[in-house]
């Protein structure tokens, strides 16, 4: 199938208005601080599809800054409040399914039909995850029968501001399958999008923009993940990392030992081929719910 | 009179729009009753008629069982838990999108302030669907196995107090573990059951995935102990809960029943006084005591007795009794000629007791079911008021000593659905918390719901939960 | 000790050797039942901490149902006119001017030049070295000149700075001193030091100024601690009690005008003393100023519905309340246009 031009362009020839692609930064769209810019070429690499931002670790910086900054109202926000958000996003998204196929469609190499169906695959994901907000502290708190005259509970809190590497192939049922779970249970984000792909990310981030997503609870950079996430990783004020999308194994050693300064909780990539193996579309599981959740638990006495 | 003297300032009814008669909702359609009669449903507030509506017939029930079942066994369920949630989030958002005109539908219907159908029950109405619809693609993680299965087949009874809330609390966890229902509104509360059912052609729900069928105790009885039914579950009082209890014995149905209570509400000496006032207000006259949880008896530690009571006299002063579409009015009408009846009969026998009875100067609007705020002091356990449910806003004041002694007194009695705990020791919550046989314990507050927290009752009071994901248990095949 | 004398409002000091000032004997009476209350800091702390707490979930709660009344047409008149009467329109700049001052005397006594039937406000309220320069604008007007004092806002000062400041906007002509306490002596715990200096600046009004105290409930941070402040404000012989100086935030909020009013009722229950609630900061809206009225009205009653029950500290509220009265009249809308900034 041609996919020559964009799916708003129509038969007679009508100059298409295109879009810039920038940043989103705390509820902004910021071009990068540095000014530079990369393009991006559709998947055989026969067409330019947009100049990209590329983003500067001052950009990450900023993200960093901006995802602090929103961590207090997002965490402090009620369970049901934030599923309510998450779900009006899936409403944004299934409006705009056809950009998004365009864009995926583009950007991956992928038939029309594939590429619809990983859209929807990330719509229905991202509705997945908004359900969880109000119940992973049914299934991951507890209350703790001690041995003692002493109430005794368990309950899990977002962790803080968590660095997302998003997998290069799978521009956006990958990315929505990293950055849901992150936000819907109270942390905020700086994701470093597919470098080859970043359309969606952006398109993405409008969405946010647009659903009642604080500024700041997520940070979308484009550019080059390798120069960025460094960065992000020895960065002091960031309280996690998932390296999925790092696909270099001694890259993400690197990472995970600079991680280390001041003990961030690190999702390393997956084993072997890195994320082009990876099957995004099975059942997610509570593994990335759980990985940036902290546990507290709390006592008190029983008398009167 | 009062220097600020609040202008009427009533809610709209322009944005209902009840029909002069409706009929029963089977299969996605309205039908007309095959052998079913017809009465009338009135508003308590001015005793208007409102509308006609069927008192579903044996041959109904039928129907309405059948087209269940078909769904069910079709296209129900060949639906993923994640489809199911679809339509569930859709019922939510629509339900949010019509939420003033339920409100005011529900005003009108039950009798109860526009002000609490519009900020509590309307919006848990869509909290209650926003919740469950999360659960229906996750049934695996709520800790009933890998892959619990649905029961098929779930006739639901729904009293009058909370129409549209009891609606959504059996509905929603039914259709998320892929059941489907036949629902039976009380008789005197009906229309926004029938809205409800407008809503899910409006979300293109698939047939006979949600049927409902208007009648009275008859209709009831006959859809419970129907042999086409899996499940059971009623809301409603506990004289009725036996009766479906022995109905079922010896059948495969499962039923859970959340039926009537006599709560206490304890204050002791060290308690936010001010806050617990209000606790006590919210307590037994939200809702005009219609409330199955209500804090009907209130023990309050001697020592601070007469301080409690003195606020508690000054705050029942500033109730506004009134117009349920007024938006300032905090006690609506009592639901029925009825129910009107049994509370004036009840707080007769507490006078006869021995009681000393109290209001705060009221105006009753002269049509309509109407009866003020009422305290009755002096009052012990042996009395009838502190025992048997009024289902009305009448208070019953104990006192007691120590905490051994407010928790005996608590206890004493066959309910076991709520209470309330006032003091500002933590130990001393949680003791009692501990010690009190109660489903729900509320702390420092008072009649507080919420889709995600587990709701029911001890002893007489029924068994089983609804909300949070204990609810869930109620609709699986576990 | 000499007998004391019945005068209302009063309460007695402890024996002047503990202040730093030397101030005249003083005439005071001490409510009913409360004599031992403020024999010692131990005395007086027991006393205060065994008030009722608050749960602040549940005021918060109050407050906000209380929001919801709506309040409209003859309701929503008979409110803004209120309001209007209660409000203490207030310039408390660095860059204050006589000039300035003039202006907001001249709104005062005149909010809405378009129609006389608008009532006036109940008081200006301005730093105390121009009170000069208001009383010559307010002559004849009836409306009161109040004058913030004791090193508003902070506090930090010696006490006989603070008494100074009092002695000398009272002599300037104020008839309403608003002062502060202070709150570093109140987090520490030395509630008695706090009292004295109520007492003090009371004795410095004499009879005629009446006296605000500012308890500045959003560095108290607990409801409990206002309910404290108020309870010991009343006690030392305040006229009123006000939430806040309007430098920091949160200044007034309704939950803790709420908290003020159940004190001052449950004072007046125990005392026979009326004590009155001002709110000052942050309130910008008729709306808000409505939602504080029903809070007066359902939580401590009628004989607080009155300048001399309830006021409010604000400058921008006038020109809405203005507007919203515009639009009952006229039934459209108004602009910001159509009224005078001062």
């Amino acid at each position: 199938m041609a996919w020559g031009r964009t799916s708003m362009s129509d038969g007679d020839g009508r100059l298409e208005v295109r879009k810039t692609y920038k940043l989103y930064i705390g509820g902004s769209f910021p071009r990068s601080e540095s000014g530079r810019s990369y393009e991006v070429r559709s998947a055989d690499g026969e067409r330019f599809l947009a100049n990209a931002a590329l983003a500067s670790r001052k950009d990450a910086r900023d993200a960093v800054v901006a995802a602090r900054k929103a961590f207090p109202g997002w965490s402090s926000t009620t369970a049901y409040n934030r599923g309510q958000v998450l779900y009006r996003v899936a409403e944004m998204l299934e409006g705009r399914r056809s950009q998004f196929v365009h864009e995926v469609g583009a950007g991956e190499g992928l038939k029309r039909r594939d590429a619809e169906a990983a859209v929807d695959a990330a719509v229905d994901r991202w509705v997945w995850y908004a359900g969880w907000s109000d119940k992973v502290h049914q299934v991951q708190g507890s209350s703790n029968p001690v041995a003692g005259p002493y109430f005794d509970f368990s309950v899990p809190e977002p962790t803080g501001v968590v660095a997302l590497v998003a997998p290069p192939a799978s521009s956006l049922l990958g990315l929505v399958s990293l950055l849901a779970p992150v936000i819907v249970t109270g942390n905020t984000a700086v994701v470093l999008a597919s470098e080859t792909a970043p359309l969606p990310a952006i398109t993405l981030a409008e969405v946010l923009a647009t659903s009642d997503v604080p500024g700041g609870v997520a940070n979308l950079l484009t550019g080059r993940p390798a120069e960025i996430a460094p960065w992000l990783a020895s960065h002091m004020d960031v309280n996690a990392i998932d390296l999925t999308g790092i696909g270099d194994p001694e890259l993400a050693t690197e990472l995970e030992m600079a991680a280390a300064a001041n003990l961030k909780r690190v999702v390393r990539p997956p084993a072997g081929t890195g994320d082009q193996g990876t099957d995004w579309s099975g059942d997610p599981g509570l593994d990335r719910l759980r990985a940036f959740l902290e546990t507290k638990t709390v006592w008190h006495p029983v008398g009167i | 009179m009062p220097t600020f003297d609040y202008a009427p300032a009533p809610e709209s009814r322009s944005i209902v729009d009840i029909q002069p008669s409706y009929g029963l909702f089977i299969g996605g359609e309205m039908v007309d009753p095959i052998d079913g009669t017809r009465f009338k449903s009135v508003n308590p507030a001015t005793e208007e008629v409102l509308s006609e509506v069927v008192a579903a017939g044996p041959q109904d029930v039928d129907r309405a069982v059948d087209a269940a079942r078909a769904a069910y066994a079709g296209a129900w369920s060949r639906l993923s838990g994640r489809d199911r949630g679809k339509y569930l989030y859709r019922l939510a958002r629509i339900v949010q999108e019509r939420s003033r005109e339920l409100a005011v539908l529900e005003s009108i219907d039950n009798g109860k302030p526009i002000r609490e159908s519009r900020d509590v029950d309307v919006p848990l109405v869509a909290a209650h669907f926003f919740y469950y619809a999360g659960w229906a693609d996750k049934l695996g993680y709520a800790g009933f196995g890998p892959d619990p299965r649905p029961l098929g087949v779930a006739a639901q009874v729904i009293p009058w107090n909370f129409p549209l809330l009891m609606l959504a609390w059996k509905i929603a966890p039914a259709l998320a573990c892929g059941n489907t229902v036949v629902l039976k509104p009380a008789e005197t509360t009906p229309l926004t059951a029938l809205a409800f059912a407008d809503i899910c052609q409006q979300a293109d729900l698939p047939p006979g995935v949600v049927n409902i069928i208007t009648g009275a105790g008859d209709t009831g009885r006959t859809l419970v102990e129907h042999p086409g039914v899996d499940k059971v579950a009623f809301t409603g009082s506990t004289e009725v809960g036996r009766q479906i209890a022995r109905s079922v014995a010896g059948t495969r149905k499962k039923v859970t029943l959340e039926l009537g209570g006599k709560a206490a509400n304890v204050v002791f000496d060290d308690a936010p006084l001010d806050q617990a006032i209000e606790g006590i207000v919210n307590g037994i006259f939200f809702n005009q005591g219609h409330v199955c949880c209500a804090g009907s008896r209130l023990l309050v530690q001697e020592s601070v007795a007469d301080e409690l009571l003195a606020g508690l006299k000054r705050r029942l002063g500033t109730l506004r009794l009134g117009d349920p579409l007024d938006k300032n009015t905090d006690i609506g009408a009592i639901n029925s000629a009825e129910q009107l009846d049994k509370i004036r009969m009840l707080s007769e026998v507490g006078e006869t007791e021995g009681a000393e009875r109290w209001s705060p100067p009221c105006e009753l609007p002269e049509r309509g079911f109407w009866f003020p705020p009422t305290v009755f002091t002096g009052v012990s356990q042996s009395h009838r008021i502190a025992r048997e449910e009024i289902f009305g806003p009448v208070l019953s004041v104990l006192t007691f000593r120590t905490p051994t002694e407010a928790i005996e007194k608590a206890n004493n009695t066959p309910y076991g659905l709520s209470a309330g705990v006032w003091t500002d020791k933590g130990s001393r919550i949680l003791w009692m918390a501990q010690q009190l046989r109660a489903g729900v314990v509320w702390a420092n507050t008072f009649n507080r719901f919420d889709p995600t927290s587990p709701f029911g009752g001890y002893k007489e009071s029924g068994y089983g939960r609804e909300g949070g994901r204990h609810g869930l248990g109620a609709y699986l095949d576990v | 000790m000499p007998q004391p004398q019945v005068s209302p409002g009063r309460t007695r000091r402890r024996p002047a050797a503990a202040l730093a000032s030397s101030l005249k004997p003083v005439t005071v009476t001490i409510p009913a039942g409360f004599a031992d209350v403020t024999a010692s800091n131990d005395t007086l702390r027991r006393f205060l901490h065994g008030l009722p707490g608050v749960d602040q979930v549940g005021a918060e709660a109050r407050a906000a149902m209380l929001a919801t009344r709506s309040i409209k047409t003859t309701a929503k008149a008979f409110a803004l006119d209120l309001a209007i009467r209660m409000v203490d329109l207030t310039t408390l700049e660095g860059q204050d001017t006589p000039g300035k001052v003039r202006a907001l005397c001249a709104k005062g006594r005149q909010p809405d030049p378009t129609d006389p039937s608008c009532p006036p406000v109940a008081a200006i309220c301005v730093y105390g070295d121009l009170v000069p320069t208001a009383v010559e604008a307010l002559a004849g007007s009836g409306i009161h000149i109040a004058a913030v004092a004791t090193a508003f806002p902070s506090g930090r000062a010696p006490l006989d700075v603070k008494l100074a400041d009092t002695k000398a906007a009272v002599a300037a002509g104020a008839d309403e001193i608003d002062m502060v306490i202070d709150r570093g002596a109140f987090l520490a715990g030395r509630y008695l030091d706090v009292y004295d200096e109520i007492v003090a600046t009371s004795e410095v009004l004499g009879g005629d100024a009446h006296l605000k105290v500012i308890l500045e409930t959003g560095e108290l941070a607990t409801y409990d601690n206002v309910r404290r402040a108020s309870w010991l404000a009343m006690l030392a012989g305040g006229d009123f009690i006000k939430t806040s100086t309007g430098k920091v935030s949160p200044a007034a909020t309704l939950p803790v005008a709420l908290v003020m009013l159940e004190a001052a009722r449950d004072f007046r229950n125990q005392t026979g003393r009326q004590v009155g609630v001002k709110a000052a900061g942050g309130i910008r809206t008729a709306k808000d100023a409505v939602r504080y009225l029903v809070v007066i009205n359902e939580v401590a009653g009628d004989d607080w519905l009155s300048p001399d029950g309830f006021r409010f500290g604000a400058s921008s509220l006038l020109n809405d309340l203005l507007m919203q009265r515009q639009k009952l009249a006229t039934g459209h809308y108004a602009g910001p246009d159509y009224f005078t900034l001062d």
